[in-house]
């Protein structure tokens, strides 16, 4: 029995990657749901954009405070997980502490990730209270009720168990190691556990191997834990800020996507060779419905966006719409886009990889027609965003189903563009008075 | 004053075998809205001082169709354009220069897709160049400093990442430029952009006009400077809502380069 812990330890590690893994292709199926949209132009902007804006964050500091703390939890985390490392491998091999061989560079290490740590736990005691003390305006929208809430705190209740479990761990066996416990080689450095261990003076050393081993096991089990907590939580930006902003706009912001179908069916008005009487060819294709109502017709890098989206609400904050009292709310507009993306994919599940109409779509059933014409197209929501979400690109594609296969636009709107087809003018003016300004005094 | 205006047509130039060196794309707004055809005036006044070689489409021109895609109808905003650059084409314009900021972004950005390929300027980074090159020269005078604050128009900054030249403008006239709570990058909208012009707002707390304007009149201005007519229009609604009218005044950065230089 002597190998039972390294079995226990192998089948964990298994089970907690393997069902990651079973989340992960979920997610892609996902968002290949999505439109295709061909996206592999200038790749050395977008390594550049995913190096500064996801790798260095540069878009958090915009806010200095949940910048500064963002960025303290961030490089704790992936800091830390190189010691995440070295416990998988412990596990593996029933070793203990398995780099200690690198002498001073591993007290070193030890030693960053235990004042990371502690950093973290202070970070996310002021997120904490930020959320439910404070409470920060743009962490109380109708959109944030339920669910986001919890999982928002969540999130924070969990980095602390394991940066606690973590400081804990380490704290038994500083003070093991002190007592010249067996197994217990004196390695490491322990700038903030060490100030811990003295509540572990009087245990004895059976005790302290428990609380260690126990701290030791939750820990990892923790980290298992919370990496397939991502699938369910807000908490996938961690991952997907990566390839988001890789994939993140390019072109001006300003510069909305002209529709290819219709540029065809333009081109084809304007040829005067064109048979306007032509019968379609025998193989013509069915066009695509103009705009979306639902997310398969949204693009795979919108699909992306949603799961992307941590709910931080810097864009409705910053949104004029929503500052007026509007009901739209551009972070509801990716929190809908996700929750319909994952009902389709369960009705997918559930019919064998075919999706079958449920009677719902994204547009009415989540997003109201209401929001989308209260936009102004200004773009604070796509600037604001710390990880490249474009939450603007999918209102305009819902406002186009709403027109263009509808001709549901508010009858100001319609009024506007009778006035633009028939005088080329938002207004009832004349195209012959165009240049009477030049006259009138 | 107005006959005083030398406003050539790209029909005229064309008959007479000559190219302008830029196209002045007047827009909607500039061609027919009141208080926007003062702008358009002011901008025409500078370009004929500075003796700018320039022309219009006059009854050529026709909307950009912005206004339409933003509201959703791709269909008529397509029409439109490429309408509008077939009349562009054949003119074969290289260089275009308007005073709206909408109009702007949608040649520069979205024509090129459709086969419309210009060098498009807003018409305060073409002052900044003629300022540039010493072809028009500017002292503050009424305007020696005065509190000014400008709105970045949003199609104009975060569409198009122009925040300067305006500014730059303003500098020079001796004003005391002051900045708003949002400016720049994270510059709030005045309400009209996304076809909101044309529609009444959705229910809420208030208008995002009278918000903006609210920002604006915290900065105690003399002037409130646009580089937009619609960004004109709702901010002169909020100062009138706000019953400021007689102490703070919305002008176009063109219409204050003119008065300035008493054009």
């Amino acid at each position: 029995m002597q190998y039972l812990p390294n079995i226990i330890f192998i089948i964990l590690l298994v089970v907690g990657v393997g069902f990651f893994v079973k989340n992960i292709s979920k997610l892609r199926r996902n968002i290949f749901l999505g439109k295709e949209a061909s996206l592999t132009d200038n790749k050395p902007q977008r390594w550049k954009n995913m190096a500064k804006i996801a790798l260095g964050q540069s878009k958090m500091v915009v806010r200095p405070i949940a910048g500064a703390l963002h960025i303290i939890v961030y490089i704790g985390f992936v800091i830390i997980n190189i010691e995440v490392l070295e416990i998988i491998l412990d596990g593996i091999f029933g070793t203990h502490r398995l780099f200690a061989v690198l002498g001073p560079v591993y007290d070193f290490l030890i030693g960053s990730f235990e004042i990371l740590a502690f950093l973290v736990i202070v970070a996310v005691v002021i997120f904490w209270i930020r959320r439910n003390v404070i409470k920060l305006k743009r962490f109380f929208k109708p959109e944030m009720e339920g669910w986001p809430k919890n999982d928002g705190n969540l999130i924070l209740y969990i980095e602390l168990v394991l940066m606690t479990l973590f400081l804990t761990m380490n704290a038994a066996d500083y003070q093991l190691q002190q007592m010249g416990a067996d197994h217990y080689v004196a390695a490491g450095s322990f700038p903030i556990s060490s100030l811990i261990a003295p509540l572990f003076e009087n245990i004895s050393v059976s005790t302290l191997m428990v609380i260690e081993r126990t701290a030791w096991w939750a820990h990892i089990a923790g980290i298992l834990f919370f990496l397939n907590y991502l699938y369910y939580s807000k908490h996938l930006h961690i991952l997907l800020a990566f390839p988001n902003t890789y994939y993140g706009k390019l072109t001006p912001k300003g510069q909305f996507r002209n529709l290819q179908s219709v540029t065809d069916e333009v081109r084809m008005m304007m040829d005067p060779d064109a048979d306007p009487y032509a019968e379609p060819a025998e193989d013509a294709v069915v066009p695509d419905k103009f705009g979306a109502s639902d997310v398969q017709d949204l693009s795979w890098v919108q699909l992306m966006n949603a799961y992307t989206c941590t709910e931080c609400g810097r864009c409705t904050s910053e949104c004029p719409a929503n500052q007026t009292g509007k009901k739209l709310s551009p972070r509801k507009i990716m929190m809908d886009t996700r929750d319909r993306l994952e009902e389709v994919g369960k009705i997918i599940e559930e019919n064998n990889g075919e999706f079958k109409d449920d009677g719902k779509q994204l547009l009415n059933d989540y997003i109201s027609p209401e929001e989308l014409w209260a936009c102004t197209s200004c773009n604070a929501c796509v600037e604001a965003c710390p990880i490249s979400i474009d939450p603007l690109s999918i209102i305009m594609d819902m406002r186009q189903y709403l027109v263009m296969e509808q001709s549901a636009a508010p009858t100001d709107l319609n009024n506007m563009m009778g006035n633009i087809e028939n005088n080329g003018a938002p207004w009832p003016f004349n195209q012959m008075d165009r240049l009477n300004w030049s006259k009138e005094s | 004053m107005a006959s005083e205006l030398k406003v050539p047509t790209m029909a005229e130039f064309f008959a007479s075998g000559t190219v302008p060196e830029v196209l002045f794309w007047v827009g909607c707004a500039g061609s027919f809205d009141d208080r926007a055809k003062k702008i358009t005036k002011a901008f025409v006044k500078i370009l004929n001082k500075a003796n700018v070689s320039f022309a219009v489409l006059g009854t050529e021109e026709s909307c950009t169709g912005d206004p339409a895609k933003r509201a959703g109808n791709e269909f008529l905003f397509q029409m439109q354009a490429v309408t509008n650059i077939e009349v562009l084409n054949a003119y074969e314009i290289k260089k275009i220069v308007t005073a709206c900021p909408h109009c702007f972004n949608t040649i520069k950005n979205e024509y090129p897709g459709l086969g419309g390929n210009y060098e498009v300027v807003h018409h305060t980074q073409f002052l900044k160049q003629l300022l540039t090159e010493g072809r028009i020269s500017m002292e503050g005078g009424a305007f020696k400093g005065k509190r000014i604050t400008f709105h970045d128009p949003c199609y104009l900054g975060r569409a198009n990442g122009v925040y300067e030249a305006p500014r730059d403008l303003i500098r020079k006239l001796d004003a005391e430029l002051v900045e708003m709570k949002n400016c720049k990058q994270k510059g709030l909208c005045c309400g009209a952009g996304g076809a909101q012009m044309f529609k009444e707002p959705e229910k809420g707390d208030k208008d995002v006009n009278i918000e903006r304007t609210e920002q604006a009149l915290e900065t105690k201005p003399d002037i409130i400077a646009a580089g937009c007519p619609f960004c004109n229009t709702m901010m002169t609604d909020g100062v009138k809502n706000k019953e400021k009218e007689d102490a703070v005044e919305v002008m176009d950065i063109a219409e204050m380069i003119a008065t300035a230089e008493d054009l």
